[in-house]
């Protein structure tokens, strides 16, 4: 009995912290850390989700089975107008979060504003763009191209659509409970968000437009 | 208004399917009904189903596992005796539409719904333990994780009463898939059950990897990490690296089948070889998200009752990580037969037979951590030596395999059914049943039998060579895989042995069963009072059995390997003067709420009920604001609370 009793003692001791060692570690990291940190990761495997289209598309984009191809299909200078929208809209969302983290309520407002008008105007020129397609004919069951073209873009724009919709959420919440520590690490996250998106339209620019049109 | 859906999607004229049905209804409605009775809701709700405590989910998920063996299993057992009997002229009595559902369901209940979830919930219950800290990095989000994992397991089991499950196998390789060829709802549900799922997983990944790298107690550096701690990491490394992909290939199939697309299909200029690499790109790395969680649990298991450190720990952090990098290149060796040509077959072969030198590192690390060691024969070490030698096997085979040539010969014969069974089995089950037996004690406080848990394992071991030894016999003689009859007699008596051996493994299973109802039963005699009822050498077992939520009292010091022998080496210490007080996340609804509209939007795009999958879409989108606007807040407890709980802790143990 005694034996165990001392057993037990030692295991009851546990959570002291020894002189010895307590120079050693930092422990856990901060809220604001784990947060942006996770909602990196969650990124990271939103990108490898693109790639696997991405690579579905290299694979098909030369089985147009005799209809368009992309060479007739997309229109450049459309296309820069759409990047344009995009990018600019990343670089407000930039400001809005130097605002914020300065509690500059108005400027934030104002680039938020400027980010979803920028945003929206980028899905607008994509609709219209695949409403163009679909008219001549060129849907996503006209051949394994169209398929992957139309599945790549549109879930980049599924994601922009997603995003807006976050903004709006993050805007009203900024609004009705002012720039608090979980209000900013959310909006952390929505710019990075944001800017992820860029990436992966700059990596779809490339490969699937100019490539595409070369 | 209802889509595909109508009476005849009830299985009234098939005998066998529809006692199944009946089975689970009648089942099902007995457990609601029982809870109903006894009045054990409020409960429920309360402590389990809204729960946020890793603790708590981690034992959901290796419930859900455990129960999901049951169902995989009973369709396992069916196919054998399907095939002990339907030779010559013989049809057994499973005709072919419906032995096409139960071997693809069996290898996706395996998968999905019994190895990942038993391994998920391991990681999640030990993990935050071993790193010393409250909880996981986020503890909602690990809730809604779990609850998409069992929604998942529901349509797959609602397929067995309304309407049918797939007839394409585990991975459901188009064309064969596609609507042109399966024009029922059989891969629907296979396909959203497993989106639903995936994505659960998938947040389950990314919470233990910010977890593991960012949450760790103070001074617990890398290297000082348990070897369970690693294999979680790399494993849900995995998870964050894969599962997009299997969710990028299910979704290309899916618009195939809902929009007329052209990623897989036979015309209109798509390429099913590339689902084929799609899904394997996500499959081999797959095979070790299951089977790194178990290698981590031999490691804890070995050095344990041995009584010694791990030997090579270093070398058992690098064999891990090569393993979680290498198994990314070697996909391509599950179809050599594609034809990619000499050069790229020889990559891959080189790069899975490369794969093994890890795998034979720790391998060795474990048996010389077992040399010279003072080793007590509990029930894990029973599974972990079972293992060593199974695995010694499976893994032997498997190296043949990525010879080309060989594969050639072999692909798709019951040789490769022996090889991939003997290293899941092997490995993988093996694992998660020590890791079971092992930490049940921290998971609630009291031993399991012991006697049970050795006869389960004897069952488990004798019945697996008994089933799989016939089959890779079976393979050289030509017989392949997914059949539902044969013609050559001679393949015969190999088939009843392999029968055999699944009743013997029914032994193991009852076995299981018994030793959960005699232990609960028995419980106050084998309460464990101390904490550590195993001498057990990582932090886990600093604290109480079961834990408190939160966890510990105060963060550990951690400043070497082994964390918790080092301190009962220095001696007791002081408690100290006052505790800090400690936020713990409060139970939300949020998971549990998510899960049920995920399950009815799932099931509307099965059958095609449109309004039904926006609303249930749109209910989902409004739980998601919802709980996003609401501030939940944490409960604190006080530091004089944690004073009380901690005296009270010592007391019991000083009783014993």
């Amino acid at each position: 009995m005694s034996a165990q009793a001392g057993t037990a003692e030692l295991a009851g001791a546990v959570p002291t912290i020894p002189e010895s060692s307590a120079r050693s570690g930092r422990g856990p990291a901060p809220v604001r850390i784990v947060v942006a940190y996770g909602f990196w990761i969650f990124l990271l495997s939103d990108i490898i989700l693109f790639s696997a289209l991405f690579a579905a598309y290299a694979v098909l984009s030369a089985q147009t089975n005799g209809g368009p191809s992309g060479h007739e299909l997309f229109e450049l200078r459309h296309v820069a107008l759409e990047t344009l929208c995009l990018l600019f809209s990343s670089y407000a969302c930039g400001l809005g979060i130097l605002s914020i983290e300065h509690r500059r309520l108005r400027a934030f407002y104002i680039s938020f504003a400027l980010t979803f008008v920028l945003g929206a105007t980028f899905l607008g020129l994509e609709i219209t763009e695949f409403a163009g397609m679909l008219a001549r004919g060129a849907g996503p069951s006209r051949s394994a191209f169209l398929s992957a073209f139309f599945s790549l873009v549109g879930l980049h724009g599924a994601h922009v659509s997603a995003g807006l919709l976050w903004l709006t959420f993050m805007v009203a919440q900024t609004a009705v409970k002012g720039p608090r520590d979980f209000v900013r690490r959310r909006l952390l996250c929505f710019s990075l968000f944001w800017h992820a998106l860029d990436i992966i339209w700059v990596a779809l620019l490339t490969l699937v437009y100019l490539m595409g049109t070369r | 208004m209802l889509g595909k859906l109508s009476w005849a999607a009830i299985p009234f004229n098939e005998p066998i399917a529809m006692g199944a049905s009946i089975f689970i209804v009648v089942g099902m409605l007995g457990v609601l009904s029982l809870i109903t009775v006894k009045g054990w809701w409020p409960y429920l709700w309360r402590e389990w189903l809204t729960s946020v405590d890793h603790k708590r989910i981690g034992v959901m998920y290796v419930l859900l596992g455990l129960v999901l063996l049951l169902r995989g299993f009973t369709d396992a057992i069916m196919m054998r005796s399907q095939l002990a009997i339907a030779a010559g002229g013989a049809q057994g009595y499973l005709p072919p539409e419906h032995y096409d559902q139960i071997f693809s369901s069996h290898g996706t209940i395996m998968i999905f719904f019994m190895a990942m979830p038993f391994m998920v919930g391991l990681m999640n219950f030990v993990v935050p333990l071993q790193l010393g800290v409250r909880d996981v990095a986020f503890p909602v989000l690990n809730a809604v994780s779990f609850w998409l994992t069992a929604s998942g397991a529901l349509l797959v089991n609602v397929s067995l009463v309304v309407g049918e499950f797939a007839r394409t196998g585990w991975l459901a390789y188009p064309p064969l898939s596609e609507l042109q060829f399966s024009p029922g709802v059989g891969v629907d549900y296979y396909l959203w059950a497993l989106q639903i799922s995936g994505i659960g997983t998938l947040l389950a990944g990314i919470n233990m990897v910010t977890t593991i790298l960012k949450l760790r107690a103070p001074g617990m550096t890398y290297m000082r990490m348990p070897v369970f701690c690693w294999t979680a990491l790399c494993s849900s490394m995995l998870i964050v690296a894969a599962f997009p992909v299997l969710t990028a290939t299910f979704g290309m199939l899916l618009l195939d089948r809902y929009a007329g697309m052209h990623f897989f299909t036979n015309d209109g200029g798509g390429n099913f070889m590339m689902y084929i690499n799609l899904i394997w790109i996500w499959g081999h790395p797959e095979v070790y998200i299951l089977v790194l969680p178990a290698f981590g649990v031999y490691s804890e298991v070995i050095a344990t009752f041995s009584g010694k450190a791990l030997f090579g720990y270093r070398s058992m952090v690098m064999a891990t990580l090569a393993i979680c990098v290498l198994s990314f290149m070697v996909w391509l060796h599950h179809f050599f037969t594609m034809g990619a040509g000499a050069n790229v077959n020889a990559v891959f072969g080189i790069m899975s037979m490369v794969i093994a030198i890890p795998t034979g590192v720790k391998l060795f690390n474990w048996l010389f951590t077992l040399h010279r060691g003072r080793i007590r024969f509990e029930v894990p070490v029973l599974w972990a030596i079972g293992f060593m030698v199974t695995f010694a096997i499976g893994g032997m085979t498997g190296v043949l395999q990525a010879v080309p040539p060989a594969d050639f010969v072999l692909h798709n014969s019951l040789f490769l059914v022996a090889h991939f069974h003997n290293v899941i089995i092997g490995a993988v089950f093996f694992g998660a049943m020590a890791g079971y037996y092992y930490w049940f004690p921290k998971a609630f406080g009291f031993t399991l039998d012991r006697r049970l848990g050795a006869v389960s394992f004897w069952c488990w071991l004798i019945g697996f060579y008994l089933a799989f030894m016939p089959l890779y016999a079976l393979g050289l003689l030509g017989m392949t895989r997914r059949m539902q009859h044969y013609a050559d007699l001679r393949w015969q008596p190999y088939l009843i042995v392999a029968e055999l051996g699944a009743v013997v493994i029914l032994g193991g299973i009852i076995a299981t069963i018994a030793q959960l109802v005699v232990s609960i039963r028995t419980r106050e005699a084998r309460r464990d009072l101390t904490g550590d009822p195993w001498n057990g050498r990582t932090l886990e077992w600093s604290t109480s059995s079961p834990p408190p939520a939160y966890n510990f009292a105060v963060l550990p010091q951690v400043d070497s390997l082994d964390a918790f022998w080092a301190m009962k080496q220095r001696g007791p210490t002081a408690a100290p003067e006052r505790y800090e007080p400690i936020e713990v996340p409060r139970n939300s609804p949020n998971g549990f709420v998510t899960a049920f509209f995920a399950v009815i939007t799932g099931f509307a795009l099965i059958w095609h009920i449109w309004w039904m999958a926006i609303l249930g879409l749109a209910c989902a989108l409004g739980t998601l604001l919802v709980f996003g606007w609401v501030e939940r807040g944490e409960d604190e407890i006080s530091g004089e609370q944690l004073a009380q709980a901690e005296r009270a802790r010592l007391r019991q143990m000083g009783s014993t």
